[in-house]
């Protein structure tokens, strides 16, 4: 496998993926397949496990359990040297003693294929840094460090290269142009791109398909519309954009749709596009799906009316501006509409209706948690709980 | 950017201390030239003669040999061995941590006098001769524990990244350790072998308790202390400390100007 | 430059949790290896020395391993007067070395930060002393200490000394000569610790009303704090078991002896192992209890 360069990219596998830290699991049961030639997303907060994937995955960590496959090949046990698989480290993890094209050729130089400088050269051309060939990294910005760490994996013209928060690093607009940069030069070279980010815009942006992970799993895998159009968990339609939840009980059974109870205000649901279908379910509807009226509209088969409410906040964001309203016994909903003339009807304190088409309501298969969207691993006990694995394990150690 | 007069004060107490810290070198190198006759203690004129004949003196030269000897193999097994410590005490996890840190942190903790007597003792019940060897096993186990600790921060200061980099890059073990951590840890290592080598090639109290016959510098300059140092001492002393001062210049220049252009370029 | 190794200014990077590897005994083995042998079973073989008996033997005095701690009552009754000046000289050396070395290390780590060549010019000037043979700069100073050198010439002209009066010799020529030998010990550390130091700190303790007495009380010195104690025990453990500037040859004179001089002449002159052994295991025993009391107290432990 290793030198030649991989004539395309190559699907990868994980099957029944997890991995065990001295008093932490970090990954549980991971499945994931991702087709060849794709640009993918691996999409969660910090802490969820995105980096340890690419670890298991590049071999600079050992799974607990399951098995990796690359292109049908079982890697589980090849050296991580051995491995069809580059990664752009989210610390770019130059060398500094040596120059640019010294790093660009290192992979090159160690599987002696003969015209590494030459093939160096030219992928120091498609990120536009040939003329910085002979600098030291940290003579570099961090946008230009940050092209030549890609340059370096590109070059092994790897089966699959993996993207650690690469542009994590860099200032927001230098961050949107590097995003369509990366996006191109996948384009152009055709290998399997797994992009690790927890900014869901830049997922949103570059990404084929996106899969969210959380605490270790995947919640939920797509294509971004998909994703945002259709989330199934609680955690999705939160993190990925923002959502207008609402609990309640199943009362009504339809052919096409299903009525739920919120709060003794019927919310119908297209029975397609819910998870779960009897009991106590969350439903949801997008910010922007909701209009806003000062009368109650007519009634009508297609449409949720909500309301009345009343604004409690208006914040103004140019094109458009994000409406707080507080509806009695359901909670705050929260609206975008764009900025037109009407829109000077509703300030704070309005009194407004508020309505959607019932085709764009999800239903989800969990429940809001109690408290908060994220389980906080940062109190007491769950903090005591990591000491004690860590003293034990200490303990352990000096018999 | 403008030194405050109220920073004067410090400046000048420091500048003070400094000339009285260079009063006993000043010293012993001007007597270098002193044209000497027994004793090397009242100025007799100025003479090149200590410096163009110091091997005439076949004892001081002899004992320089022998310290520089001793002094370049136990930096290197010194360096080597402290090295692997420094590497392993950082990197990873294993038993009895503590115990290791204090085993490096008492020969550092333990007066030379007790080092070297108990070395003696050790050799004496083994029935070991004593000579340059047991010179150099001994100045060797009191180095290690001052390489550990000048390693041990420049492996701290290493980016686990970099070597998980490289061997993402297709770098073996091997290729990994000389093209990527060696490279990357050799001014801490270099530090800590001059470190060493100053420490061994000074050393006198350990030396004095393990050499036996064998003669190295500061035991020729203890023992001629008794009747009076030819100049010839002064000669080598100084000779080292001029070579010393060049080395080190050169590095300070070297690096002030590598700084200088890279400002330039990134600017 | 050898000192930069105290002085590295990269910060650590952010710890990657250890792991376990068949490669740290190999890397550890050998290194430990050579202190098992060369350190501890020697301070073995000098605790067995420590409590040998003398029998007189056809050859002549004969040293055998037996359990006679007598020895120690001997050896600390004879020379209590050396052990006691011994850790007077050292402790008073050390103090000394300390008030000399913190300006010195405070001039380079935060006065001279925007002046990096005047600093490497000033580091370079407290690290010459460690490439100039030691035993000469200690000779140099007792010529100059001499009763016909300048030294005293300049204090008989002022009148504060009279014809009786010499230098060499005694108390103060000793803790002189221990006190100039370790200011580059003290001064190193105390320098890597304030070079570190982030000034921010000082500025934010001004901003909060601290007048530069109060900041340097209270947020200069705790924060240089590992730098003191490193650059103390550096100076105190060699200082107490030194016997060059103590010894008639150089600053000292019989008067002046201390537990060092004792064990090397008990050792290498009268051949007195036992005695010899049992001064130096008490000598470290005192080192060992007095350096973990200071390193407590000083809330430093993670020092070693
Ligand atoms: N070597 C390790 N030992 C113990 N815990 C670890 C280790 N590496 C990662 N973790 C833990 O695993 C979790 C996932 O980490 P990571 O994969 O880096 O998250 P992400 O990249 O998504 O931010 C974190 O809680 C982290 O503290
Ligand atoms: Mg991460």
């Amino acid at each position: 496998m290793i030198g030649n360069f991989a004539e395309a990219g190559a699907d990868l596998e994980l099957v029944g993926i997890s991995k065990r830290f001295p008093g932490f699991t970090a990954i549980q049961e991971l499945d994931l397949l991702i087709p060849a030639g794709s640009f993918f997303a691996l999409l969660g907060p910090s802490g969820c496990g995105k980096t340890t994937t690419l670890r298991l995955v590049a071999g600079l960590e050992e799974p607990t359990t399951g098995k990796i496959l690359i292109g049908g090949k079982d890697i589980t046990n090849i050296k991580s040297y051995r491995r069809p698989v580059n990664t752009v480290f989210q610390s770019y993890a130059l060398f500094p003693h040596m120059t640019i094209l010294e790093n660009v050729a290192f992979g090159l130089r160690r599987r002696k294929i003969p015209n590494a400088i030459e093939l160096a050269t030219e992928v120091l051309k498609l990120v536009e840094l040939e003329h910085a060939a002979n600098r030291k990294p940290s003579q570099l910005s961090g946008g230009q460090q940050q092209r030549v760490a890609l340059a370096r994996a590109v070059v092994n013209r790897p089966a699959l290269l993996l993207l650690d928060e690469p542009l994590g690093a860099l200032d927001l607009k230098l961050r949107r142009q590097m995003q369509l940069e990366l996006k191109s030069i996948q384009s152009e070279v055709g290998l399997t791109f797994v992009h690790v980010t927890h900014d869901q815009e830049e997922a949103m942006t570059m990404a084929d398909t996106i899969a969210v992970m959380n605490k270790g799993r995947i919640e939920q895998m797509g294509s971004p519309s998909e994703l945002y159009d259709l989330p199934q968990t609680v955690f999705v339609a939160n993190f990925l954009g923002q959502s207008n939840l609402f609990s309640g009980k199943v009362i009504e059974n339809n052919a096409n749709s299903f009525t739920v109870d919120v709060s003794g205000k019927a919310v119908k649901v297209p029975t397609k596009r819910a998870q779960r279908h009897s009991g106590s379910v969350t439903v949801g509807v997008r910010p922007e799906k909701l209009d806003m009226h000062l009368n109650k509209p007519k009634d009508a088969a297609n449409l949720n009316i909500l309301g009345p409410g009343v604004i409690s906040d208006v914040s103004y964001t140019g094109v458009s501006s994000t409406y707080f309203v507080d509806v009695p016994g359901i909670g705050n909903m929260t609206v975008f509409a764009q900025n037109l003339e009407e829109s000077e009807n509703f300030g704070a304190g309005q009194q407004v209706w508020l309505s959607w088409v019932v085709d764009h309501t999800f239903g989800l298969a969990d429940m809001p948690e109690d408290e908060g969207k994220f389980v906080r691993d940062d109190d007491t006990t769950s903090l005591a709980a990591l000491e004690l694995a860590d003293l034990i394990e200490e303990i352990e150690e000096e018999m | 950017m403008k030194i405050k007069t109220s920073q004067l004060p410090l400046i000048i107490v420091s500048g003070l201390i400094l000339i009285w810290m260079m009063i006993p070198i000043v010293y012993t190198i001007i007597f270098s030239f002193n044209e000497s006759a027994k004793t090397n203690i009242s100025w007799r004129g100025f003479t090149l003669d200590n410096w163009l004949k110091v091997c005439d003196n076949a004892e001081v030269c002899g004992a320089f040999i022998n310290s520089i000897t001793v002094a370049v193999v136990s930096t290197i097994i010194a360096t080597a061995l402290g090295t692997m410590i420094a590497v392993a005490l950082v990197r990873y996890r294993f038993k009895f941590r503590s115990a290791v840190s204090l085993l490096l942190f008492m020969p550092m903790a333990t007066p030379e006098v007790v080092l070297g007597a108990g070395l003696a003792s050790q050799f004496f019940a083994a029935g070991v001769e004593k000579g340059l060897v047991t010179i150099i096993i001994a100045h060797t186990m009191f180095c290690i524990s001052y390489v550990v600790v000048a390693v041990k921060a420049r492996v701290a200061s290493l980016d686990p990244a970099l070597e998980e980099a490289g061997r993402d890059l297709y770098g073996s073990p091997q290729a990994v350790f000389w093209r990527i951590t060696f490279p990357l840890l050799l001014p801490g290592i270099v530090a800590a072998a001059l470190l060493s080598f100053a420490l061994s090639f000074d050393d006198f109290i350990i030396t004095n308790f393990n050499s036996g016959q064998v003669s190295t510098f500061p035991k020729f300059v203890y023992v001629a202390a008794a009747r009076g140092v030819p100049a010839e001492a002064n000669v080598i002393a100084s000779g080292v400390f001029f070579v010393a001062l060049i080395l080190v210049l050169s590095v300070q220049i070297f690096g002030y100007f590598r700084r200088k252009k890279l400002a330039k370029v990134s600017a | 430059m050898a000192f930069a190794a105290f002085s590295t200014n990269a910060a650590p990077v952010e710890a990657a949790p250890k792991k376990r590897s068949w490669i740290a005994p190999f890397l550890l083995l050998p290194g430990l290896a050579y202190l098992s042998l060369f350190f501890l079973v020697p301070l073995i073989a000098l605790l067995l020395t420590s409590f040998q008996a003398t029998e007189f033997g056809p050859l002549g005095k004969e040293f055998v391993y037996a359990f006679q701690w007598e020895n120690y009552v001997q050896a600390i009754n004879e020379y209590m007067p050396h052990i006691g000046r011994s850790f007077f000289y050292s402790i008073t050396a050390t103090i000394f070395a300390l008030l000399i070395g913190y300006p010195l290390a405070y001039l380079m780590g935060v006065t001279l930060r925007d002046f990096p060549m005047w600093k490497s010019l000033v580091l370079m000037l407290v690290i010459a002393p460690f490439f100039f043979s030691f035993l000469l700069r200690a000779l140099a100073w007792k010529q100059l200490f001499a009763d016909s050198g300048p030294v005293v010439g300049v204090l008989n002209m002022l009148g504060l000394f009279g014809p009786g009066d010499y230098l060499n010799g005694t108390d103060f020529s000793v803790i002189f000569g221990l006190t100039y030998t370790f200011i580059p010990f003290m001064t190193l550390p105390i320098y890597t610790s304030l070079d570190r130091l982030d000034i921010r700190y000082l500025e934010a303790a001004g901003d909060l009303y601290g007048k530069p007495a109060t900041n340097f009380w209270k947020v200069t010195i705790p924060l240089s704090m590992p730098g003191i104690v490193s650059g103390t025990l550096l100076t105190f453990i060699p200082a107490s078991g030194d016997y060059i500037n103590a010894s008639n040859m150089f600053l000292g004179s019989p008067s002046t002896a201390m537990i060092g001089n004792v064990i090397e002449s008990n050792y290498l002159i009268t051949q007195n192992f036992p005695i010899a052994a049992a001064l130096s295991i008490a000598l470290m025993a005192v080192i060992l209890v007095a350096v973990s009391i200071y390193i407590r107290r000083s809330g430093t432990e993670d020092l070693l």
